[in-house]
């Protein structure tokens, strides 16, 4: 069997050092002009910095490419995806079909991953993309354990599921927190905080804390919990998923390296040596999350036990 | 207006005057086939219907294959076509069926399909390929190289993202030669469409598939961490965060919209009423052929705009299509509904000798109310109502049971399918 790889998202590039260190195998980064809801903000010479450091350690470096474009970006996107070429990074993520153009009409050579979030539902849908030159398909954080493993077995490109973090719920074109600011006719708030992105909406109803703030691509909702499957891995690995993620969007750099360290240890125990060597170390290896886990953020499995209806 | 674009198939000019040589397609909502055809009677040209599987609205009443057949021969009696949604994005589970419902929908004579998911754009290719295949409005289709994407793809028309602006359909439009479908009226998402799953979470129930609860519409606080800390970011009294859209209407914009040669214009709401749908339907349809037929002509009548909102229980504004949406195109606090007109009865017969109408009744009314006329065959009129009295010819004090057939004078004429509303006091 095949160690899946580790893929983690870094908030700057000293940041990725201690990943490094702590045992990612691969990274994404990009900047929220073209990538959606990324950890860290990464310009195109940050990306060049951080590619020579990812490489020379033998890892791999993804750009994300995922925002969903108007006209206004298309031209820069083009200026953005030469950078790339240049710069020689691993993989592209794109959810827009234009990036797909945009990637043919260029002679980009870089590989695509398909990660459009939320509609990455069914296996069909991840060979279509692969045809048309997706690598690698990133699941739908909506789905069952079951559908992801039918996904993967019928799937002709390679696999990746987020198992630990936030997950975004909703994207609004819209200015919805500058606009609640504007109608109760207070500008400056939504100027001052754009920065430190610790706002959340509270549902009394459900008791739930939801993560939001704005960027250049609008409006973000998060989920009210943080997954974490450290103590649930054993299925997956059988599936022979290709990537698990860690998405550390809206998380502290020393939480992120923990984690990520966490995750390379379930990953090592089960392939090194043995699965009886994961289950008795996964218990700690949760407890150790549980530890550094904010008060704020209530830890759960997402969808991966969970039925939808509809 | 934007600078336009010099094009013979939108307009040319004869004997001097400017005259419209691309009329768009009036693209109605249907949720039955009554509905379907109130829509076709007031003027749509095209509407737009689910299925019982693979749609988005699993709560709106769904057209069996029967009645696909049915309202496709009624619609294509008056020279309208049916187009069926099947906008899902599939899960594995739903993927079984798919060939033979879309060889049924095919067999029905529907048009084409409105998807989302390449799953059921392959598929009907390869087992339906007489249908149309339009993109979903669902794959938030917002530029124009993905437009130049499905176009290449062999998709006959895309529906675009509500987020898209006037300027930005001009490019699209110049850029690709592909038919364009745009949203005018009815309720939307404030999130980009398929990129919510708020009711996944919080009701375990997947939007994607047609499950949503709206649950954009609820009230919810807005606090700030900091340092660990939670502090509210409203004040005692202060209206809760909200992320309620106003509904779209854009009958305003419609000469912008036919100068820019956008194909179909389409009208939301496949739940809402016949009185909804004949309402919207007949004041777009008088727009546009006003439009059409004289556009340096053209002023949009106030009476029209009036007759717009009798239907309208939500306020309404322009979204995207002028522009960014400020505050003032969402809802907050609390609205009172604002519907001033019910519908209260349709017609089912005249009798001309008599003046007598035959009424289906819709909604409560008595002797003393007043009520209005409308349809596509009259100019719509008030009057109040006189004698009341039921199918034995017995005179009743009030009409107060739901479909029951009653008989009144009315002295101008009147004609099946022409509905009544009465006004809320
Ligand atoms: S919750 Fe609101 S934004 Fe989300 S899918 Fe439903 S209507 Fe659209």
């Amino acid at each position: 069997m095949k160690k899946p790889e580790l893929l983690v998202t870094p908030k700057s590039v000293d940041h990725i050092k201690a990943l490094i260190e702590a045992g990612a195998d691969a990274f994404v980064i990009g900047e929220q002009k073209f990538g959606l809801r990324l950890a860290g903000e990464f310009n195109v010479n940050d990306v060049e910095q951080a590619t020579t450091i990812i490489h020379e350690a033998g890892k791999k470096v993804y750009v994300a490419v995922n925002a969903i474009f108007h006209n206004d970006r298309l031209d820069d996107l083009d200026d953005y995806l030469k950078d790339m070429q240049r710069i020689g990074v691993d993989a592209l993520l794109f959810g827009d079909p234009a990036v797909v153009m945009a990637v043919r009409e260029l002679g980009i050579t870089i590989p695509l991953h398909w990660n459009p979030e939320t509609i990455a539902t069914n296996w069909f849908q991840v060979n279509y993309w692969n045809e048309r030159g997706a690598k690698r398909a990133v699941l739908a954080r909506e789905l069952s354990l079951d559908e992801v493993v039918e996904i993967k077995e019928n799937a002709n490109a390679e696999i990746e599921v987020q198992v630990h973090g936030m997950t975004a719920m909703f994207q609004s074109k819209r200015s919805l927190l500058g606009n609640y600011f504007l109608y109760r006719d207070e500008v400056m708030e939504i100027e001052n905080r754009k920065e430190n992105k610790n706002m959340f909406l509270h549902d009394k109803e459900r008791k739930n804390k939801y993560p939001i703030y704005e960027d250049l691509n609008g409006t973000h909702i998060f989920s009210p919990n943080d997954m974490c499957l450290i103590d649930e891995l054993t299925e997956l690995f059988e599936a022979g998923i290709d990537s698990l993620k860690f998405d550390g969007v809206l998380q502290t750099e020393g939480y992120i390296t923990t984690v990520t360290n966490c995750y390379r240890q379930a990953i090592d125990a089960y392939f090194d040596n043995g699965e009886d060597a994961y289950d008795e170390m996964k218990d700690e290896l949760l407890e150790k999350i549980e530890e550094i886990q904010p008060a704020i953020r209530p830890l759960d499995t997402g969808f991966i036990f969970k039925e939808t209806v509809y | 207006m934007l600078q336009l674009i010099e094009n013979e198939k939108i307009r040319k000019v004869v004997n001097g005057k400017r005259v419209i040589t691309k009329k768009p397609e009036l693209l109605a909502p249907a949720g039955s086939l009554e509905k379907l055809k109130v829509a076709v009677h007031y003027g749509a040209d095209a509407v737009f219907i689910g299925g019982q599987e693979f749609g988005l609205r699993s709560n709106a009443d769904n057209f069996s294959i029967e009645e696909m057949r049915e309202g496709v021969e009624f619609a294509n009696k008056y020279g309208a076509v049916v187009y069926v949604t099947t906008n899902i994005f599939a899960h594995n589970e739903n993927m079984d069926g798919l060939e033979e419902y879309l060889q049924a929908i095919e067999g029905a004579g529907v048009k084409g399909i409105i998807v989302a998911d390449p799953l059921i754009i392959e598929t009907c290719r390869r087992v339906a390929p007489k249908l149309e295949i339009h993109l979903s409005t669902q794959q938030s289709l917002s530029n124009w190289k993905a437009v130049k994407y499905w176009k290449q793809e062999g998709l006959h028309r895309v529906v675009l993202a509500r987020e898209v602006g006037a300027e930005e359909m001009l490019k699209m439009k110049q850029e690709v030669d592909i038919e364009i479908e745009a949203f005018v009226h009815g309720a939307m998402c404030i999130a980009y469409s398929g990129r919510c799953v708020l009711s996944n979470h919080m009701t375990a129930r997947d939007s994607n598939r047609g499950g949503c609860c709206q649950s954009c519409r609820w009230d919810y606080d807005l606090y700030e961490n900091v340092g660990g800390e939670e502090k509210a970011l409203f004040n005692e009294g202060d209206a809760p965060f909200a992320m309620s859209p106003k509904d779209l209407k854009l009958i305003e914009s419609i000469p912008h919209m036919i100068e820019l040669g956008i194909d179909s214009l389409k009208v939301e709401g496949r739940m809402k009423s016949i009185h909804y749908i004949a309402t919207v339907i007949s004041v777009y349809r008088k727009v546009i052929d006003a439009y059409c037929a004289d556009p340096d002509n053209f002023k949009i009548k106030k009476e029209w705009l009036e007759e717009l909102d009798r239907c309208a229980n939500r306020a309404t504004a322009s979204a995207f299509f002028e522009g960014e949406p400020s505050y003032k195109q969402q809802m907050f606090g609390f609205h009172a509904p604002k519907m001033k007109w019910d519908f209260a009865g349709l017609v089912l017969d005249y009798d001309q000798t008599t003046n007598m109408v035959t009424l289906q009744q819709r909604n409560y009314f008595k002797p003393g109310d007043t009520i209005e006329f409308f349809g596509p065959e009259i100019d719509s009129f008030k009057m109040e109502v006189g004698q009341i009295w039921d199918e034995e010819g017995q005179e009743i004090e009030v009409a107060n049971h739901p479909l029951q057939i009653v008989k009144f004078k009315v002295d101008r004429p009147l004609f099946k399918f022409n509905m009544m509303r009465k006004e809320n006091k």
